[in-house]
């Protein structure tokens, strides 16, 4: 529980925009029946970096601690442990105040659109928002609110509607719109497609391509579908139980997967080809993802995991270098490309 | 996947032209506007469409849960009518006949009362079994669903299972009464990746074994073309395209089938290029579309002459047969030259 006194080591001065080291968070469990329960370990010691300009794809099932990541990555939620280093400076417990001048070159976009607008503002508001905060008069920000609009595809005619006018797509552009407002340099986008209709979700996969290109974002783009991810990103990370079991670039995690849950998770993905389908060797896991008030001992994949020996219920694996120096796993018996 | 075997003579499920509708003070929302299908013994099929397409619609028609709408055209489980039942005739047909799984497990379970008592409970209800009988089958019904020790987790409440366990006892409460027709309305969307693979596979091996009709309602294209021997496709109340499954894939009709497909990034492909997304978004169903509803957005329409654009924006195009057991309802299908069918719409009986 207490705040590390140095700012992260680690990272490298001038290579990465984005460093995190050893993240926690950890929840007190709810009462049940007057009887406390276990504190819930969502997240439990993350690391990584992200270079200015990249994309990093955060992917996992339900539980597994990415969205709880990403929110303390924007300082939505406080860490318990760890820090978070943002060009060069540990903001991990900065007050509010002093993040200010930060919180211009970091931004969220979130999955419901319409939860994360609120309804009584219009258009021109919502995304004026940021502007105001950081300084901007109302008439500059109208402005640029409305070159925003123009940016995202929706155009300026929109900037006096309201949300509730807009299907789920267009409300997710004016999201995007918003998050763009301030000129950021990171953008954690958390499931920014998964509410989407199949055929408006690729609009937003397009659009999120195109701004990442054009304004050279580093994006940390969180999501359970693998597809999608696969799209956007450079590199990936592959999280289980509150930690990163698999991270590298996309090529080598997708087509040589070391971590005998990655093989199992992308084999499980359907593909929208039938006769791939009938094809393809599928690794079926056993039971459920396991809950993070009770991680299992050693490696927390080893109850469902084919490959499990002793030393996997006893010892807790750490990320080490798999194949190439751009890809590492947590594994005792990683599958060597 | 069972083995694809000839569609029988007399459908298990015949649903001819059903239209649903729902009186709003918006005006009259038609959310199912003529769909007809069959769906055979020991066949799936996969109903596919996007939020509003009249999918899910369709499956609580078919099941006889709408209340305050207005259900028209033919609903026929082996050959006997069900618009126009009671509800009394109706409960009797429902569990017994057909059954239902719903994306959320917890909808459809009692928070307090335990697993094995509500599968037993339907088992009593429709065969008038004992109560040490109905239990005893419950608890091979969660065995057989793959729930392990099950006679100790009969005992136990919903709450206690995980997501995917309970879609398993949902599954294993759906088939206590040995139904002909499973209804599976987004079983798998609720679940992980993981635990979804091992849904489809159960339903997937139950099937086998029962020789089980599967409605499989869906939004995901890789989980019909995992399941489905025919697909469906849904798009503002009305039907898009219907196709054996590798006939749609491999060669859309419909554009929006197409597009559909276009749109989807595909984890086995590594090409970067950008996603052919569909322009717009899909139409609200609270004024009568005199048209194709997908007109505004098919790109096909747009690059016509100006004839058959009006006619994509005024006419209805009715499912026209083409080639073997496809149906498509458009102006301008996507066909390879020399295949198209008759063009002549098809009837109830050449279905079949």
């Amino acid at each position: 529980m207490t705040p590390p006194t140095a700012p992260a080591t680690t990272a490298r001065p001038g290579t990465a925009l984005l460093s995190v080291r050893d993240l926690a968070k950890t929840f007190p469990g709810r009462r049940r029946l007057g009887r406390p329960a276990a504190p819930v370990r969502a997240v439990d010691g993350v690391g990584f970096d992200l270079a200015a300009g990249e994309t990093l794809g955060l992917v996992g099932e339900s539980g597994c601690g990415k969205s709880t990541t990403g929110r303390m990555l924007v300082r939505l939620l406080e860490p318990t442990a760890g820090t978070i280093a943002f060009d060069d400076q540990d903001i991990t417990h900065l007050p509010q105040r002093r993040l200010r001048p930060t919180r211009r070159h970091l931004q969220m976009i979130f999955q419901d659109p319409y939860a994360s607008l609120n309804p009584r503002q219009t258009v021109a508001r919502i995304i004026s928002e940021p502007l105001l905060v950081q300084g901007d008069s109302a008439r500059d920000a109208r402005l640029k609110a409305g070159e925003l609009l123009d940016l995202v595809g929706l155009g300026q005619e929109h900037l006096d509607r309201h949300p509730h006018e807009f299907s789920g797509g267009q409300a997710q552009r004016i999201g995007i719109a918003r998050a763009l407002a301030t000129g950021p340099r990171l953008v954690v986008a958390d499931e920014p497609v998964s509410a989407l209709d199949v055929s408006v979700q690729a609009q937003i996969v397009n659009l999120l391509e195109r701004l990442q290109d054009e304004l050279g974002l580093a994006l940390l783009f969180i999501a359970h579908d693998l597809s999608v991810v696969r799209r956007i990103c450079d590199r990936v990370a592959v999280m289980y139980l509150g930690r990163i079991v698999e991270i590298g670039g996309k090529r080598e995690v997708y087509e040589t997967p070391a971590h005998p849950y990655t093989r199992a998770l992308l084999s499980a993905v359907p593909l929208p080809d039938p006769v791939a389908e009938r094809r393809r060797e599928r690794i079926l896991l056993l039971g459920d993802p396991p809950s993070p008030a009770s991680p299992p001992s050693g490696c927390a994949f080893h109850p469902r995991c084919a490959k499990a020996q002793d030393i996997c219920r006893t010892q807790r694996p750490e990320l080490e270098t798999v194949g190439s120096p751009t890809r590492q796993a947590a594994c005792h018996f990683p599958d060597s490309p | 996947m069972p083995p694809i075997t000839a569609p029988s003579d007399t459908p298990l499920l015949s649903v001819r032209d059903l239209r649903v509708q729902f009186d709003t003070p918006a005006g009259t929302v038609r959310a199912v506007d003529g769909i007809s299908f069959t769906v055979g013994a020991g066949r799936t099929l996969g109903l596919v469409g996007e939020s509003g397409s009249g999918k899910s619609v369709t499956s609580l028609a078919v099941m006889g849960l709408h209340r305050r709408a207005r259900v028209s055209g033919s609903i026929a489980l082996a050959g006997r009518e069900l618009l126009g039942l009671s509800d009394q005739q109706l409960s009797r047909v429902r569990g017994r006949r057909m059954a239902m799984v719903f994306q959320d497990p917890l909808s459809a379970l009692h928070p307090a009362y335990t697993v094995g008592e509500q599968i037993a409970e339907a088992h009593r209800r429709h065969f008038g079994a004992g109560r040490r009988a109905a239990h005893r089958q419950a608890v091979d019904m969660l065995g057989e669903v793959g729930i392990p020790e099950p006679a100790r987790r009969a005992g136990e409440f919903p709450h206690q299972f995980s997501g995917g366990m309970r879609q398993r006892a949902v599954i294993a409460m759906a088939l206590s009464c040995e139904p002909d027709l499973l209804i599976a309305d987004e079983p798998t969307t609720a679940l992980d990746v993981t635990v979804q693979a091992q849904i489809l596979e159960l339903i997937a091996r139950l099937q086998e074994q029962r020789r089980l009709g599967v409605l499989m309602i869906t939004h995901d294209l890789g989980v019909v073309a995992r399941v489905a021997h025919e697909v469906l496709v849904m798009y503002g109340g009305r039907a898009a395209e219907q196709a054996p499954v590798d006939d749609l894939f491999r060669q859309p009709a419909h554009p929006y089938t197409r597009g559909l497909l276009d749109s989807l990034p595909r984890l086995d492909d590594p090409d970067d290029a950008p996603l052919r997304a569909i322009p717009g978004s899909p139409p609200s169903l609270a004024a009568p579309i005199p048209g194709c509803p997908f007109a505004p957005r098919c790109s096909r329409a747009a690059g016509a002459d100006a004839g058959v654009r009006a006619r994509c924006a005024g006419e209805r195009p009715e499912p026209v047969g083409h080639g073997t057991g496809r149906l498509v309802a458009c102006h301008l299908p996507l066909l390879p030259s020399g295949t198209s069918g008759s063009g002549a719409p098809l009837t109830a009986e050449e279905t079949r």
